[in-house]
């Protein structure tokens, strides 16, 4: 498949709103993202002409944003929408090894889906993780630097060297990844075991540092994760806001290069996979 | 017609930032009495259903499916006929 045909769902509800950077990633990469709201999955109140598939496209995106004004849960409604009528198919989807990401927003939505951690099953019936408040009872909006971890399961990270350090911005009140108390040891090591843990935040040198450089207080430093079968991939922080080196903070001082921002390989990963898939 | 009254509460050893923040600031207003403070969720819920059984079990699949998260909540159901 070439990169041009790739169709990518940019799925919204209302709050969503990091869908138009989101989109634009895959748009200058030369894809074919299209935003489509959650109801023409459903087929709620939409004309014949909007209604669509999942099936139509060969990557599922959730964007960030506040979804449903993050009640109940930050995700957990969006989720409860997906699960009632679109379970099936969407885990049908993960089956065939189609790509979902999930940034910030859809971070807490994959985990509220049961999507991830997604270390024994691709679902699961209740959520197995949880994007809890940060410990600084905070919003934490500002630059983040994450090592990448991963040794080759994640289709999103393929394309960054393994313990390079990128910056990508956090913007975010719950982000701090817990799993049942009981049972916090067990998930952390299944996770390295299975090399589903993608990215940690560190300090400048490259160390797993506490607050602020962890913005949350999220277990073992995680930033990221991808489930069992490196399809599902969820990360706290924003790829799509630092898709070029102008949008650095520090880009004055460092120079533009190419002007290809640290975000930018992870959407470049998962195109160079379904063009190569399909 | 049921009202069914749900409290949903963070487990042990859950950290609770909103908690913590609101003792600081009773205690900056002068409520240092107060030793600890913790946040809890209630959801009231009036169902339409004749058998109180089938209220609870309606009201258990409510909060295994969206109310909580087992990972972080535990909670209660008190069922009262109205």
């Amino acid at each position: 498949m070439k990169t041009k045909d790739v169709k990518i769902a940019i799925l919204r509800i209302e709050g969503t709103n990091c869908e138009q950077e989101s989109h634009d990633a895959f748009k200058r990469l030369g894809a074919n993202p299209e935003f489509v709201h959650l109801k023409q999955l459903l087929n709620i109140d939409c004309n014949q002409d909007e209604k669509r598939d999942i099936f139509d496209y060969q990557c599922l995106m959730i964007p960030g944003g506040f979804s449903a004004g993050d009640y109940i849960r930050a995700g957990a409604i969006f989720a409860a929408r997906i699960k009632s009528k679109l379970q099936k198919k969407l885990v049908e989807f993960v089956k065939q090894e189609y790509p979902i990401l999930g940034i910030c927003n859809g971070f807490q939505v994959l985990t509220e889906l049961g999507l991830l951690p997604g270390i024994d099953n691709i679902v699961s019936s209740s959520p197995e993780a949880c994007l809890n408040i940060n410990d600084s009872n905070r919003f934490e909006c500002r630059p983040t630097l994450l090592k990448h971890e991963n040794n080759g399961k994640c289709v999103f990270s393929s394309k960054i060297p393994k313990n390079d350090i990128r910056l990508i911005p956090s913007a975010h009140a719950e982000g701090k990844l817990l799993f049942p108390l009981n049972k916090q040891k067990k998930c952390l090591d299944a996770l390295e075991e299975n090399d589903q843990i993608v990215f940690r935040y560190v300090d400048p040198d490259g160390n797993y540092a506490g607050y602020p450089w962890n913005p949350n207080g999220s277990i073992s430093n995680i930033a990221g994760i991808c489930n069992s079968q490196g399809n599902v991939f969820g990360m706290m922080p924003h790829p799509e806001r630092t898709f070029y080196r102008h949008q650095h903070p520090d880009w004055t001082s460092t120079g533009l290069n190419d002007d290809s921002g640290d975000g930018r390989a992870i959407f470049e990963s998962v195109l160079e996979y379904i063009c190569k898939k399909i | 017609m049921f009202e069914a009254k749900v409290t949903v509460r963070l487990k042990k050893g859950i950290s609770d930032p909103e908690g913590v923040n609101t003792l600081k600031a009773l205690h900056l207003l002068g409520f240092e009495t107060v030793k600890n403070a913790k946040t809890i969720r209630t959801f009231d819920l009036l169902i339409d259903r004749k058998n109180k059984s089938d209220v609870k079990k309606d009201v258990e699949q409510m909060c295994q499916r969206l109310l909580t998260n087992p990972v972080i909540h535990t909670y209660e159901i008190e069922i009262e006929e109205k």
